[in-house]
């Protein structure tokens, strides 16, 4: 059963330093909340797993959380490139970041195969392309029935999922709608998992019996907390905050700019 | 009416999609130019973004490839392994609308890095969903400005397979799909040549010479035999055009490159 706790203790207590740790969320339900308070407890040595890495591990990377990132596509989406990013990437500041860069297919296939347990995903996928020449983890794997040569990528374990969802009940059940990601193949793949919510409630009242339910068993904690997907969006909640975004890429250009903004708006601010 | 080379672009990629198309959309150009279709003589073409929305009719263009506007004006929205399992890699999609930073004389296309991929002139986005988008659908249209730094004679980094680098290495690489098979710049509309998979410039976008394209472009660019010129954009179209645009800029709250 998922125990209902801060977000301090959440991430003090399931979140350590050298951890595999995925937070997901494709465009819509991004756990920026969460995401902040490990940053404030000055996690270490992360390697930071997501398709889309966007502000929020700019901010990760930018404080010197990771020390790899795993990914599909980087970058502030319609804005331009994530500064702090490169910076890493390209001139090791605040330290040196590995990259291991992938397709969304692969990606999703991994996600997938990391929920199914299986050691990695195959599927039909890189055909003719770069990446496998600077991604060792990309190989080829023959069908043993057809033939066919097919990709193969290993799964995706994180240590740590964290997400953010709409709701959950008082047991810990979790209803995520809309743009549903691979959130809840996050959360399946990892050993353990963060939830935060826009609120806790008696009755999650499903509109379908086919919603997208993660059961109380299948998490370890489930965090309140409101407006935690902010600057991203919260389907029925909150829209995303388009000019944060805009504006996030003045702030990340310089290193300085950026340390003030997070000192500011993320270090000396409360979770 | 007066149109930006911009417009008569957009305008071109929209008419090259039929009512009947389903069609996996990327991010940027090309999502103009497949609601612009969906709003003008394509009503009942299906758009499909990787964020898992199908059958969307968004009011406004979105800003990221999983705004919500997707999601609420969708048929159904799955997840994302859904979408790229059954859906893309399951061969249920005609039409992939690409664009990128580089493409080369073969349409294959670059969104990855400018330069070394280790020390990178310029570091693009990446992938995202392009280089599957480019071998599961059942052809490939492009959309890209055209100048001598995207149009060039061989790309930095291969993310996304065209015809290959000699346009004979698509059906070794294992691709069932016949690759890209139209590309639409803001000069002119080019089609892969059914032999040598070159793109050959068909039509001239009107007022742009043949040398203007040669210019911009970083290969000996080849023109049809019978060389014909883009019908302009009707009054309808970029009326249809402009207020999506207009739409889309009051909603986001920014100006998107149109």
């Amino acid at each position: 059963m998922a125990e209902c706790l801060s977000l301090s203790d959440a991430v003090a207590r399931l979140v350590r330093d050298g951890d595999v740790v995925a937070m997901e969320g494709f465009t819509h339900l991004i756990p920026f909340a969460a995401g902040h308070e490990v940053i404030r407890q000055r996690r270490r040595d992360l390697t930071l797993v997501r398709m889309t890495p966007d502000i929020l591990y700019d901010q990760l990377i930018g404080m010197g959380a990771a020390r790899k990132l795993i990914f599909s596509w980087g970058g502030n989406p319609g804005v331009g490139s994530l500064h702090r990013m490169r910076d890493a990437v390209e001139r090791g500041w605040p330290a040196p970041l590995e990259i291991e860069e992938h397709s969304h297919a692969a990606m999703a296939n991994a996600y997938e195969a990391g929920a199914a347990g299986l050691p990695c995903a195959i599927f039909r996928g890189y055909l003719g392309s770069d990446l496998p020449r600077v991604n060792g983890n990309i190989k080829t794997v023959a069908c043993p029935f057809t033939g066919e040569e097919l990709a193969a990528v290993p799964s995706i374990r994180p240590d740590v999922a964290i997400i953010h969802a709409q709701k959950a009940d008082r047991e810990g059940n979790v209803l995520i709608e809309g743009i549903v990601g691979v959130q809840k193949e996050a959360v399946l793949a990892a050993r353990r998992s963060i939830v935060t919510v826009e609120e806790i409630v008696d009755d999650l009242e499903l509109r379908s019996p086919n919603a997208v339910v993660l059961p109380s068993w299948a998490v370890s904690a489930i965090v309140h907390a409101p407006r935690g997907a902010h600057p991203s969006y919260a389907h029925g909640y909150y829209a995303r905050d388009n000019n944060f975004y805009s504006g996030w890429d003045k702030i990340a250009r310089d290193r300085n700019t950026f340390l003030e903004w997070m000192q500011v708006h993320v270090m000396d601010s409360r979770s | 009416m007066n149109y930006t080379t911009s417009e008569m672009m957009t305008v071109a990629a929209a008419r090259a999609l039929s009512n009947d198309d389903i069609c996996f959309v990327g991010i940027g150009l090309p999502s103009a130019a497949c609601n612009l279709a969906r709003l003008t003589h394509a009503p009942g073409i299906t758009l499909i973004y990787e964020s898992g929305t199908i059958r969307t009719r968004p009011r406004v263009l979105p800003l990221s490839i999983g705004d919500g506007e997707l999601c609420e004006t969708a048929l159904t929205t799955v997840s994302v392994p859904e979408m790229f399992r059954y859906w893309l890699q399951g061969g249920r999609i005609t039409v992939g609308f690409l664009s990128g930073a580089q493409m080369d004389r073969f349409g294959n296309l670059n969104s990855t890095v400018i330069g070394d991929y280790r020390q990178p002139k310029v570091r693009l986005p990446g992938s995202g969903g392009a280089t599957e988008i480019a071998t599961s659908c059942g052809e490939i249209f492009i959309i890209m400005r055209q100048n001598a730094r995207s149009f060039v004679a061989n790309i930095d980094f291969l993310t996304s397979l065209g015809h290959g680098r000699t346009g004979k290495e698509r059906a070794a690489s294992g691709a069932k799909t016949k690759g890209p098979t139209l590309a639409i710049s803001d000069l002119c509309i080019l089609r892969s040549d059914p032999e040598t998979k070159e793109f050959v410039v068909h039509s001239l976008h009107p007022g742009v010479t043949r040398e203007q394209v040669r210019q911009n472009t970083g290969w000996e660019i080849r023109f049809a035999a019978t060389l014909e010129e883009t019908p302009p954009p009707s009054h309808a179209e970029l009326e249809t055009l402009r207020e999506l645009n207009a739409r889309t800029s009051a909603a986001h709250g920014v100006m998107l490159g149109d």
